[in-house]
């Protein structure tokens, strides 16, 4: 038996949607066709992360070394339990959204508007931690120095923590100094890119406290980052050094390979948008709910096509959460 | 109107009384899956990690498994899959599961040609 049953005018005739062997509505068979190409994009970009990976596999980032923060744990050392907290948004936002189709099958409109405003509620609160999430990413936390062949050293201390450059950058030394129209050739402008101290600060600094070592994106066959010796750390560094990196954007991440930022950025970014279209299609459906529109209608099924889209975006978040966070 | 949902999941295992109580059983199912990921993903058991099965270790294959699991329910039963047509089901999944498959395998496997490239050959990290 079919859930809803729309009258397309079309009954009886072969064509105009007429017969119907797959027994769903026109809008929710193309929503259906629809969803089949989206996952065809996602895995695109899913596979083609795996090929960069692929390529670059004993010297990709770790995921647990990259997103360790929570918001307000400042210096907590948080891996993973802030993907969840948004896993579980998105998944509890779907249940809510399929609540809403239940509801609508039984055309109990209140209930549909309650669960709508949870769904739509859920919908923001996933936006804005994806936004923290960019926020924190961009914006980096212990910094990092980019060699000629674009391979990125960490620092690291004796007893192997991680250590901020501001932390040992030497200060008098060259200090950075922005460039204006006045002061230098008038067409070259400031770049875009900032940091805030010097390569030669940084290597200033490092050759003072003796017990700095540096880190390689590269792993041993344990998996684990190479840590240099402190000679080889100070030739890894004066001879390949090149440039500060703090944070990540589309050329720099000081979290390892570039690529691992741009496929973070597009991927997620991506599934973001989605999202975004996904909570405006929610809000005009969840008007029409409050106005009576599909009570005048008769039926509740534009909640079952956007709680499809919905849904699907969930879908995709699983898989998103698999490859970046966990494998 | 008259709605009628299957109300089995576990191939009929498990039947639920109303198709809300069913949502509720699948939430519940879900959030297992995902503490158990999470669990795991914080752990890395050595075990699982040190272990390989066809050229990747137990822990990915637990969490490439798991996912494929949730990514069932969710469609089977959020987006009611299970009761649409058999027509509609296999249009839809059977091609997506195809597809996405086929690309992954060739993909794949190009990228870790190109990685034996680079190891192997006189390239230098930034080719």
């Amino acid at each position: 038996m079919e859930a809803t049953v729309v009258k397309t005018g079309t009954e009886g005739k072969t064509w105009g949607g007429g017969n119907n062997p797959l027994k769903a509505s026109y809008g929710k068979m193309m929503m259906w066709f629809f969803i089949l190409s989206d996952s065809l994009t996602f895995a695109g970009f899913l596979a083609s992360y795996g090929m960069s990976r692929f390529k670059f596999i004993d010297a990709w980032p770790i995921a647990d070394e990259v997103f360790t923060h929570f918001p307000f744990l400042h210096g907590v050392e948080a891996p993973m339990y802030y993907v969840a907290f948004m896993t579980f948004i998105l998944i509890f936002s779907s249940v809510t959204m399929v609540l809403a189709v239940d509801a609508g099958q039984k055309m109990q409109q209140k209930k549909v508007i309650l669960y709508m405003f949870l769904t739509l509620l859920g919908g923001f609160v996933f936006l804005g931690s994806q936004a923290w999430e960019w926020k924190t990413f961009i914006k980096g936390d212990y910094g990092a120095v980019e060699t000629n062949g674009r391979q990125i050293l960490q620092f690291l201390d004796t007893d192997g923590k991680r250590v901020a450059l501001a932390d040992f950058a030497a200060a008098q030394t060259d200090p950075r100094v922005e460039h204006t129209n006045e002061s230098g050739i008038w067409y070259k402008s400031e770049p875009e890119y900032k940091t805030s101290v010097s390569f030669e600060q940084v290597k200033e600094g490092f050759l003072a406290n003796e017990n700095l070592l540096i880190r390689l994106p590269n792993k041993d066959e344990n998996g684990q980052h190479i840590v240099l010796s402190r000679e080889e750390s100070i030739t890894k560094l004066v001879n390949d050094g090149n440039l500060v990196v703090e944070g990540a954007n589309l050329r720099h991440n000081e979290y390892g390979h570039p690529l691992f930022a741009d496929f973070f950025f597009f991927i997620t970014g991506f599934h973001g948008f989605h999202v975004s279209i996904g909570v405006l299609l929610n809000l005009i459906v969840f008007f029409n709910v409050v106005i009576g529109t599909y009570e005048r209608r008769g039926h509740y099924e534009m909640v079952e096509k956007v709680g499809l889209y919905w849904h699907f975006v969930d879908l995709v978040w699983v898989f998103v959460f698999t490859f970046f966070y966990l494998v | 109107m008259a709605h009628e949902h299957k109300l089995e999941i576990f191939r009929g295992a498990l039947k639920f009384k109303s198709n809300v109580s069913k949502i509720w059983g699948v939430f519940i199912l879900l959030s297992i899956v995902t503490i158990i990921e999470v669990v795991l993903g914080i752990l890395r058991p050595e075990a699982l990690v040190g272990n390989k099965f066809l050229a990747m270790n137990l822990l990915n294959w637990i969490f490439i498994i798991l996912t494929i699991v949730k990514a069932y329910y969710i469609t089977w039963d959020f987006m009611h899959m299970r009761d649409e047509t058999v027509g509609l089901r296999r249009a839809v999944v059977w091609t997506g599961v195809f597809l996405i498959a086929y690309i992954i395998v060739l993909i794949l496997i190009e990228g870790d040609y190109i990685y034996e490239v680079y190891k192997n050959g006189f390239i230098k990290f930034n080719f």
